[in-house]
């Protein structure tokens, strides 16, 4: 697919509308991403976060249409430059995975061929997007791992995965996942199987790449800590759904929808003060097959009101910066 | 013909898609896997009474029988079935196929069920004590089951029951030493699988006794693979069994079993070619039922296998 | 490598030191006394001791076995029983016959299956998925002398397409086409259940391997559907599928004994049979150690296989 380059003065580069992925079980279509819309920015980083299940991952998954049977994207538009990526044919969708847009998944320790060179894999990326011979390939692999912090690069490229760390093994797929230099990078928990200690050195190598290229970075989590050290812009997600969607300075002091404050609550607990009480939400995520009618946190909620359980709430503006999915809150808006 | 460890139960694989990202076990998912597995299980459930029918034909041999099985008639000889008065047709020496049938059913299915059921005994013993125990008591056991693995088993059981005086537990016996091997090192890695799991180290931790581990803990958890592995075994043995017949070097004339009989049945191929297929079409059943059975068990013993 | 290969040729040692013992014994404890069979229910008693001590067998069992091992490392397989030609002359232009059925059978069943189950993993749960599954279950509850019996009244006794049995006929002038036409029954019989059981193998290892996760991130790399396919999916799929290989070879070896009676091919495997009913000790010995020795070496040749495929494997 021959992608015209990103001209400097247009923002966006990925956009999102009304996605809607769904799953077939025993006859009947179950949403799993409902209606999310996102706008990534360029040099930006956007974090969508959300509880395991709340459709974080399968949202990502959807854009690369990297999803099997029966799982499948239902409706919406992907728009990358402005070709929505879901009318592609698989072999230009092909051409733009990797190249234009690259992922970085969740656990290095099987995300990597366990029978070919570590060299060889992002030499493969390279081949499969550039006219480049095996020892031009290898080479810029070669450099590619010392870009991202590899000690060694010319040695280590020769070895196979299980001679890494799982700290080594994720800077190897992000420098795959970099070497076409995308526009767009997608991590999905990328530091989430690592300790703690190795986590913000990914961070960090991630946040520097996505500064030096200019790339997009949406990075998908489920840590609060994540976020507030890294993203630029965040989206919440519950069951399928973005709830509120904001810059992240506004999410942090100015959380309007009532998950988005249960979630700030029990991490900043946690981290502030020992002996105050652990506020979990009651409750848990609902089974996507048998969501609640209505606005689908309404079981869990400590605001919600009769009519919660009749109206789903659209995800509506509250200000320039913000937007929230409860009715509560857009009805107390509407009334200030 | 062959056991395969690798996978007890020929049916059906577990497919576990966890890539597609789909939720693992939503109740609406669950319905729809009970459904078709229900399904299988049909098949599994008609394989199970069909099983029995053919066992409760066999017990009964000599009360339903329309002849006595030996009983030559020369003026009948290799008539085809439909022939009024034999429902399957006669023999080279005009014995009544389908009573044949049934009488050999007592021995082909004998030589398939006991030394599976021997077998296991010994192999059981043997992997939980080498999965257990550990150390030079499992080398021991492995080693010497390594020199068994080390001939094809059909031809050890060949071997074996040509080397005895041709008969019923020259089969049987010959069959059970084959199968000792194979049923081993399931248990054994059965064993070792279910006595790493933390609810053993648990039960230790409460002060269970190495005899209460052994019984009440690690056994249960070892049965019921090995419970599916034996039933497909049974079906696979049965033409192992039958082959071994076929040599003649099982049941020696005028007893027979379906396997001699596709043997005697050799003879007339040309002209009386019922003699020769309807024995191992039977043979071709009532595996082919085992395998269904020892799908189902498997799916009805192990929540989590999925569907493929 | 090099240290992979030593240690498992090492392991070897006890396990052939165990398989030579086993078939010695069997031998041994067998009922029935050789001398009878030799010199027939005549003979008198002093006859029968004059024969046991001229075979040997009036020594103690384990200065027997270590004699018999003695003469074997030799070369020397002693005599036939039965038709009192050296045992090794007689021996290699059977062993030469089933390796020709043995090859021929592989080859089949290794086309087959490999093809079909390849296939079958690619279109998986499609109808021609559903259809080699019922297939493969079929065939691998079939008794493989019954099978052949079937072919040959279809393909020989009805359509006269291919002849009955034996290897070449025996009023023509041989060569090497009439060797194939005798080939063909007994290769399709022998290879179908191997072909079944590698098909179902096949078919489920690499279902196993396109559900890894590195598969999915290779798809993410946007990879072309061929490398994806041979790099990612087939080379993680091979392990079992050459194991399975291996295990089926081993069979041929023991089970092509059902067709080569059942289509007369003048083999090892109808030899060892006929040895055995006849009570022929020295050929059942050399026989069977013969097929155990290749069953063990291809085992090791898979293995080998095995570790030059996965890296993780020849570090271990």
């Amino acid at each position: 697919m021959d992608v015209p380059r990103l001209p400097e003065f247009d923002d966006v580069v990925l956009e999102v509308k009304d996605l809607v992925t769904v799953v077939t079980v025993a006859g009947k279509e179950v949403r799993l991403v409902d209606r999310v819309s996102l706008a990534l920015r360029r040099g930006h980083t956007t974090a969508i976060v959300g509880e395991s299940g709340s459709g974080k991952t399968m949202t990502a998954m959807s854009l690369l249409r990297l999803l099997e049977p029966p799982v499948r994207v239902a409706s919406g538009t992907v728009r990358y430059l402005g070709q929505d990526l879901l009318a592609l044919t698989e072999r230009q969708m092909a051409d733009v995975r990797g190249a234009r847009i690259a992922m970085v998944f969740q656990d290095p320790l099987t995300s990597l061929n366990p029978v070919l060179r570590i060299g060889f894999q992002i030499a493969e990326t390279l081949r499969a997007h550039r006219k480049m011979t095996r020892a031009e390939a290898e080479h810029r692999a070669v450099e590619l791992l010392r870009r991202v912090g590899v000690p060694d690069p010319e040695t280590r490229a020769m070895d196979y995965p299980h001679h890494f760390s799982g700290g080594m093994r994720q800077r190897v797929l992000i420098a795959s996942a970099i070497s076409c230099d995308p526009e767009v990078i997608i991590a999905d928990e990328p530091t989430t199987a690592l300790d703690v200690t190795v986590q913000a050195k990914i961070l960090h190598l991630l946040d520097d790449l996505r500064q030096e290229t200019k790339a997009s970075l949406l990075l998908i989590t489920h840590d609060l800590g994540v976020v507030a050290a890294m993203a630029d812009d965040v989206a919440v997600m519950y069951a399928g759904r973005v709830v509120e969607q904001a810059d992240v300075d506004t999410l942090f002091h100015a959380p309007r929808h009532p998950y988005t404050r249960a979630l700030l609550t029990c991490a900043i607990n946690l981290e502030d003060d020992r002996h105050s009480v652990l506020e979990p939400i009651p409750g848990a995520p609902p089974d996507p097959a048998q969501r609640p009618s209505g606005c689908p946190f309404h079981p869990r909620c400590p605001d919600a009101v009769p009519d919660c359980r009749r109206i789903d709430p659209p995800l509506e503006a509250v200000s320039r910066r913000q937007s929230v999915a409860c009715i509560v809150v857009q009805r107390a808006m509407a009334d200030a | 013909m062959q056991p395969d460890t690798a996978h007890a139960g020929t049916r059906s694989e577990n497919r576990f898609r966890a890539e597609s990202g789909a939720p693992a076990l939503t109740a609406a998912s669950r319905r729809g896997w009970r459904i078709a597995a229900f399904a299988r299980d049909r098949a599994a459930f008609a394989a199970a009474l069909f099983l029995l029918l053919i066992a409760g034909l066999a017990l009964l041999a000599p009360f339903i029988s329309p002849y006595d099985p030996a009983a030559a008639d020369n003026l009948l000889r290799y008539a085809p079935p439909g022939t009024a008065g034999h429902l399957l047709g006669t023999d080279a020496q005009g014995r009544d196929m389908l009573s044949r049938l049934f009488w050999g059913g007592r021995v082909s299915l004998t030589v398939g069920v006991v030394p599976v059921m021997l077998a296991s005994a010994v192999g059981l013993l043997l992997g939980l004590l080498a999965g257990t125990a550990g150390g030079w008591t499992d080398q021991v056991i492995m080693r010497t089951l390594d020199v068994l693995f080390a001939f094809p088993m059909v031809l050890l059981a060949i071997a074996i029951a040509g080397v005895l005086r041709p008969g019923l537990w020259t089969e049987i016996i010959a069959i059970a030493v084959v199968l000792i091997p194979y049923v081993g090192r399931l248990a054994r890695t059965a064993t070792l699988s279910v006595a790493s799991m933390p609810f053993i180290e648990a039960a230790r931790a409460a002060g269970a006794t190495r005899t209460a581990l052994l019984l009440r803990y690690v056994t249960p958890g070892v049965l019921p693979p090995l419970l599916v592995y034996a039933t497909t075994l049974i079906g696979l043995m049965i033409v192992v069994g039958s082959g071994l017949s076929f040599l003649g070097l099982g049941v020696q004339p005028p007893a027979s079993d379906w396997g001699a009989m596709v043997s005697e049945g050799r003879v007339v191929l040309r002209r009386a070619p019922h003699a020769t297929v309807l024995p191992g079409l039977v043979i071709v059943v009532v595996s082919l039922a085992f395998s269904f059975l020892g799908d189902g068990l498997r799916d009805a013993l192990d929540p989590r296998s999925r569907r493929r | 490598m090099r240290g992979f290969l030593v240690r498992r040729l090492a392991a070897l040692v006890p396990v052939l030191v165990g398989v030579s013992i086993v078939i010695f014994l069997l031998m041994h404890l067998a009922p029935g006394d050789v001398t009878t069979v030799l010199l027939g229910p005549q003979a008198t008693e002093a006859d029968r001791v004059a024969l046991r001590r001229t075979l040997g067998l009036d020594r103690p069992v384990p200065v027997q076995y270590a004699r018999w091992v003695a003469r074997v490392a030799e070369g020397d397989l002693g005599t036939s029983i039965a038709t009192s030609r050296p045992v090794a002359t007689l021996i290699l232009p059977r062993f030469l016959n089933t390796a020709l059925l043995t090859a021929t059978s592989l080859a089949l069943a290794v086309m087959i299956g490999y093809g079909a189950g390849l296939l079958a993993a690619l279109r998986h749960r499609s109808v021609l998925d559903r259809v080699l599954t019922g297939f493969t279950l079929l065939l691998g509850s079939t008794p493989p002398f019954w099978l052949g019996l079937v072919l040959v009244l279809f393909f020989a006794l009805r359509l006269h397409w291919l002849p009955v049995s034996g290897m070449t006929d025996m009023a023509g002038e041989g060569g090497a086409l009439d060797v194939a036409r005798h080939l063909v029954l007994p290769t399709v019989t022998t290879a179908l259940g191997p072909a079944a059981i590698i098909t179902r193998l096949v078919r489920s290892s690499v279902l196993e391997a396109m559900g890894r996760p590195h598969v999915r991130v290779a798809r993410a790399k946007g990879l072309g559907r061929g490398a994806l396919l041979w790099r990612h999916v087939i080379l993680n799929a091979l392990p079992p599928i050459m194991t399975i290989t291996g295990l089926q070879l081993g069979y041929l070896l023991g089970g092509a004994l059902f067709s080569e009676v059942v289509f007369a091919w003048p083999g090892l495997g109808s030899l060892l049979y006929d040895s055995i009913t006849a009570r022929d000790t020295p050929v059942v010995q050399a026989a069977t150690l013969l097929i155990a020795l290749l069953f063990v070496m291809v085992n090791i040749l898979v293995d080998l296989v095995n570790a030059a495929l996965d890296p993780r494997l020849k570090e271990s």
